[in-house]
């Protein structure tokens, strides 16, 4: 029993990642009809710049966890905002591909630039000390850090969930994905609104990055992998739904936790065999809409 | 009239010009081994420049874009090292049994992939290929990180020796000739002209009754097979097949090599996959700074030179000859 509720705790987590990384992914494709192939490596530069700020700070000063994850995202979203104003705005007119295609090379560069700098073995991150510890729910062993990325997390992703539903800039943001002509003519800076979507997404990753840390170790390849997975979960959920994007990312978290306790053999595949089995029942992902 | 001449006239000498093309690099393939190239060298941009023509039928002829296509190099590749080396068959058996083996996962991955577009069909091919190498690393006889080693190059049909290195290189070059003869000829058939009606127009080509997803899906398959004729020679040449060949990166790989020599062009792939190899031959010392430089070139290509190399001297000729 304790292990069967371990690797459930152990899939909650990856769920948490998995839905934070899909709902950033969704949030740029539903505005910039791009698939963000860098996503993982702007997660990896998350976790490279908490660790960074750690072990060398700025100006002398070491800045721990909780500085980390506000400034970890703010700067890899400036990095991906330098990018989309850079690069990604001049394929806009272009066959949606082309996105594709520039930010996979971006991710070759990303990802060979930060091996070169600090190898291929992962380093470790010290967890928080407020977070350390744990506690004995009786069944099973909750460390405390886990217990706060899902917590964490959840919040997240329902507060970007509810601004995009429910406030009035989620509705320019929604009428600017449905026709941007048209939420132009009204008046909106619709290619600032672009700009700021993607940095958005983009710290998303990071912060996501910066919360892997302490439980994953910080290396340059940790991004790389994930984001296939990532992609798996972004069509099983179907890209259309914010809510959706949470759900899969969690569910599937969980799915996975439990094929590692029960046949763990499939647990590397079970996430694409899912995505087979849902194309062939529903091709356009579980919430996705039919276009 | 004038104008249809015109246009014939036009296609004529275009097809002189591929027929002239093919000619002039067949010669000069023939003739590699003995102005000082290394056969090894060429196979090696062979094998890749027949994977990327195959890709490229169906990126540059059919809009599709696989970034799974590493599967059917690699699943190619692991069948025929394994049936020549553990069942012993004869290599032209053997290359014929992987290419066959990825002829059959193609009908499988096409058939899911096509059920959705664009950027979609570019991330399920992606989530395939990287089950297929979960599924590859995980089965005992492909021996995981080791790989399928010292597979027997043999004798072709029991009479051509190909541990002699020329007899092999030859083998090879009238393998990827054929393969490339046979691309040139699907891509200017009527399929080869309904699959770019459909590339163009989706909606348009159906309501003229072309079944889309029936010409989508045996592009995709003729594409699968091809690249897995190209994992197959290279599981001979090499006498290796191992997980690199099924990685992300080799689908990855494969897309450079297509964008830079030229998408839907002809000898495009041909050339951006020697580019590539020659690269990677001189850059192998620099380690890691290949990954960086490759993706380098990746957004070189797609920010300033989407035509590619042959694709850019293909209009800079035409504007020129005027």
């Amino acid at each position: 029993m304790q292990a069967l509720f371990g690797q459930l705790l152990i899939g909650l987590i990856n769920g948490a990642f998995y839905a934070m990384l899909s709902l950033g992914l969704a949030v740029i494709f539903g505005l910039l009809n791009i698939i963000n192939f860098t996503h993982g490596a702007q997660y990896m530069m998350g976790a490279f710049c908490a660790w960074f700020l750690l072990n060398h700070g700025i100006g002398g000063v070491s800045l721990g966890y909780w500085p980390s994850l506000v400034i970890a995202p703010i700067a890899v979203g400036i990095f991906g905002i330098v990018i989309e104003r850079t690069m990604l705005s001049r394929l806009y007119k272009l066959d949606h591909l082309y996105g594709l295609l520039l930010t996979f090379g971006l991710a070759l560069v990303i990802q060979g630039l930060f091996r070169n700098e600090f190898g291929s073995s992962g380093m470790p991150y010290q967890m928080p000390s407020a977070l350390t510890g744990g506690v004995n729910l009786g069944f099973m062993y909750l460390p405390i850090y886990r217990a706060w990325v899902i917590v964490a997390s959840l919040v997240i992703c329902l507060a970007t969930w509810y601004v995009i539903e429910r406030t009035k800039l989620g509705s320019y943001l929604r009428a600017a994905t449905e026709n941007p002509a048209l939420v132009q003519a009204f008046g909106i800076n619709v290619p600032r609104m672009v700009t700021l979507t993607f940095g958005f997404g983009v710290g998303l990753a990071a912060l996501a990055g910066v919360m892997a840390a302490p439980i994953y170790q910080v290396n340059p390849l940790m991004g790389a992998d994930l984001i296939i997975v990532v992609f798996a979960v972004v069509v099983i959920g179907g890209m259309g739904s914010i809510l959706g994007a949470i759900l899969t990312g969690f569910g599937l978290g969980i799915v996975e936790g439990l094929t590692k306790y029960f046949y763990p053999e499939a647990s590397s595949t079970v996430i694409f065999v899912i995505m087979v089995i849902v194309l062939l029942v529903r091709p356009a992902g579980l919430f996705g809409k039919e276009k | 009239m004038a104008a249809i001449a015109e246009v014939a006239a036009v296609r004529a000498a275009r097809r002189n010009g591929i027929v002239t093309g093919t000619v002039v690099m067949t010669v000069l393939l023939a003739i590699a081994p003995f102005i000082g190239l290394y056969p090894v060298f060429v196979m090696k941009g062979l094998c890749f420049a027949l994977f990327a023509c195959a890709f490229n039928l169906l990126l540059g002829f059919g809009g599709l874009l696989s970034f799974g296509h590493s599967m059917f190099l690699g699943t190619a590749g692991y069948i025929t090292a394994f049936t020549a080396k553990e069942v012993g068959l004869d290599p032209a058996l053997a290359i014929l049994a992987g290419t066959a083996a990825s002829a059959a996962l193609g009908v499988i991955v096409g058939g899911l992939a096509i059920r959705r577009q664009g950027i979609y069909f570019a991330m399920i091919t992606l989530a395939i290929a990287q089950m297929m190498y979960f599924f590859y690393l995980q089965m005992p006889f492909t021996h995981g990180e080791d790989g399928i080693q010292a597979v027997p190059r043999g004798r072709l049909f029991g009479v051509i020796d190909l541990t002699h290195p020329l007899a092999m290189y030859y083998t090879v070059l009238v393998i990827f000739v054929a393969a490339f003869v046979l691309i040139y000829r699907v891509i200017h058939s009527p399929f080869g002209q309904v699959l770019k009606a459909i590339r163009e127009n989706e909606p348009r080509a159906i309501s003229l009754g072309y079944d889309a997803d029936r010409y989508k899906l045996l592009a995709f398959v003729l594409s699968a097979t091809l690249s897995g004729l190209a994992g197959a020679v290279k599981a001979i040449v090499f006498q290796l097949a191992a997980l690199t060949d099924v990685h992300w990166t080799m689908s990855g790989e494969v897309v450079l090599m297509t964008l830079l020599g030229g998408m839907g062009t002809i000898f495009g792939p041909v050339v951006g996959a020697f580019v590539i190899v020659t690269l990677e031959n001189y850059l192998a010392s620099l380690g890691e700074w290949v990954t960086v430089i490759t993706g380098a070139i990746f957004v070189l290509c797609v920010l300033a030179f989407r035509r590619g190399i042959v694709g850019e001297i293909a209009a800079w000729w035409s504007a020129h000859r005027r």
